[in-house]
């Protein structure tokens, strides 16, 4: 029996266990599927981590190894190169490499701190052929940052999440030429700071409500057709435009990778992907905690690392024996509020809720209402997809609630 | 005249305001904290950033940044030379590859052991 286990040692799982540790508990195994700690940080080698946890700005890499180091130096055990393939309710784990083969393991506790993954390409429907050149952004990133390849001269990104954003200048830094960054919505997914320093910086065009709807080209891609869409996505085809180009980048979203949580039986949100989950980031099913992107993906990882050592504090006092739920509470949101984290409060005590909105809003209240009864307001200049917003909750809110509702109110 | 900026400085990403009166800088507005200031006025003046990429190095590359900004417009030239190097390994966060260039050293972002192969 091993007190916690954590799956995936990227910034989630590093910074849970720094916490768990700190919280009491030793007896810890972190399992990464990669050869080396870090997840997805590794390959982001823009800056732009850690202004929030560090006052610094640091480079994905270098944020990562604030982490791994205190790893190293408390001695937390880790296994690289280890596949978790089962995760049951009560808490099995089932898991496999080289070097054990196939071991089970039961655990006091599991975290979940997986990560996500892109949004596959098939998913896509455009028109046209399937030539080589085609990437998912995180795949250029890799294979441009990690394995120092470049993919191609001549780019066209579609979709403007940030690492959407972040490849445009990468490559034009590497000296492709980036023709245009195509997004199907009236507005960026991404951060207005890299609309700022990597689009407008090398005067690379954002077409916003543009789509690709054709794809051209036998072996390598040759070009691709691009057209403005209507307010109902749809695209105008008097407006469509060839252009020449020989890579295309697909920036369109990320999922949280659940695949696991599945079959341990956790109760998951159609809206983020990620499981449900109370105030200490507890699933549905006790003793599994979930945090990082596999819970709902996130625009910096300075919050990522805040929720995971929620997580991994409170895993530590359920293995302890110190949890005791004793109200429960059911925040619901009203579609303007896309969801919020937690979706669920067990706890009576001042609570930080991280909420998303479905579209950009500008002079909005965001109220708390208990049935008709506004029991907290905020007022916010402008809200918008790509960023996560966060209201402080007072636990006197909770006395004697059952449910609690999140709306949007514009002003 | 009126120029609008986006501050880049955290992830705020506050707008900015700055009214010019030919070059001189008259007003910054918009800025929730002083940081946001004083890159409005860099902005108008001395546009700075920081460059981050990769070096070359044994078996595939290293990831590397300037320590300091330096001016937006030797990105390129920053690239150029970074590009003409091969960083030594073993190589450590923070060693200094490359000195004093436009103002600032190219130092590594990542560890890598002289043994380490892409996988
Ligand atoms: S003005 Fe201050 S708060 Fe706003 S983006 Fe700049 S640094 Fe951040």
């Amino acid at each position: 029996m091993t007190d916690l286990v954590i799956i995936g040692g990227g910034p989630a799982g590093m910074s849970a266990a720094l916490a768990a540790y700190e919280s009491g508990i030793r007896d810890i195994l972190i399992l990464e599927r990669d050869a080396a700690l870090g997840g997805i940080l590794q390959q982001c080698i823009h800056n732009g981590f850690g202004l929030h946890k560090f006052g610094q700005e640091l480079t994905g890499p270098e944020y990562a190894w604030k982490y791994e180091k205190r790893v190293h130096e408390l001695g937390i055990p880790y296994k690289l190169n280890t596949m978790v393939l089962d995760i049951t309710y009560n808490k099995v784990i089932t898991a496999t490499n080289a070097e054990d083969g196939m071991f089970e393991i039961k655990a006091k506790a599991i975290i979940l701190a997986m990560g996500c993954r892109e949004r596959p390409k098939g998913a896509l429907n455009i028109a046209g052929t399937r030539p080589a050149g085609i990437y998912s952004a995180g795949t250029a990133q890799k294979l441009v940052n990690i394995e120092g390849y470049m993919p191609g001269k001549n780019v066209v990104i579609l979709g403007s999440g940030d690492i959407g954003l972040i490849m445009a200048r990468r490559m034009t830094l590497e000296g492709a030429k980036v023709q245009a960054v195509c997004e199907l919505m009236p507005y960026s997914g991404g951060l207005a700071r890299n609309i700022e320093q990597c689009l407008n910086d090398f005067n690379i065009p954002l077409k916003l409500s543009h789509t690709v709807i054709e794809i051209h080209g036998k072996e390598r891609l040759s070009g691709v057709t691009i057209a403005k869409v209507d307010d109902r996505r749809k695209p105008i085809m008097s407006t469509a435009e060839y252009i020449p180009c020989d890579t295309l980048l697909l920036s369109v979203g990320l999922i949280p990778e659940n695949e696991l949580s599945k079959s341990a039986d956790i109760e998951l949100s159609s809206v983020t992907g990620g499981a449900v989950v109370d105030q200490d980031r507890q699933t549905s099913v006790s003793g599994i905690f979930a945090c990082g992107n596999v819970l709902h993906v996130h625009d910096l990882v300075d919050f990522v690392s805040d929720e995971a050592e929620i997580a991994g504090k409170c895993a530590a006092e359920y293995i302890n024996g110190e949890k005791c739920s004793n109200i429960s509470v059911n925040l619901k949101t009203d579609g303007r509020i896309r969801y919020t984290v937690p979706q669920r409060i067990t706890q009576k005590k001042d609570i930080t809720v991280y909420f998303r909105v479905s579209d950009v809003f500008r002079n909005v209240r965001i109220n708390i209402k208990n049935g008709d009864k506004t029991v907290f307001s905020k007022k916010k200049n402008k809200v918008a997809p790509g960023e996560m917003e966060s209201i402080q909750l007072k636990a006197e809110l909770l006395d004697g609630v059952s449910e609690l509702n999140l709306e949007l109110e514009e002003v | 005249m009126t120029r609008e900026l986006t501050c880049i400085v955290c992830p705020m990403g506050c707008g900015l305001k700055v009214e010019l009166d030919n070059d001189k800088i008259v007003s910054v507005s918009g800025n929730t904290c002083p940081r946001g200031k004083q890159y409005a006025i860099n902005e108008c003046t001395d546009p700075q950033r920081t460059v981050t990429t990769t070096m070359r190095c044994d078996g595939g590359v290293v990831s590397v940044k300037t320590d300091h900004t330096i001016s937006k417009d030797k990105i390129f030239e920053c690239m150029t030379i970074i590009n003409s190097y091969f960083a030594p390994l073993p190589i450590h966060i923070g060693d200094v590859i490359i000195k004093d260039i436009f103002g600032a050293n190219i130092v590594a972002t990542q560890n890598k052991e002289a043994a380490w192969t892409i996988n």
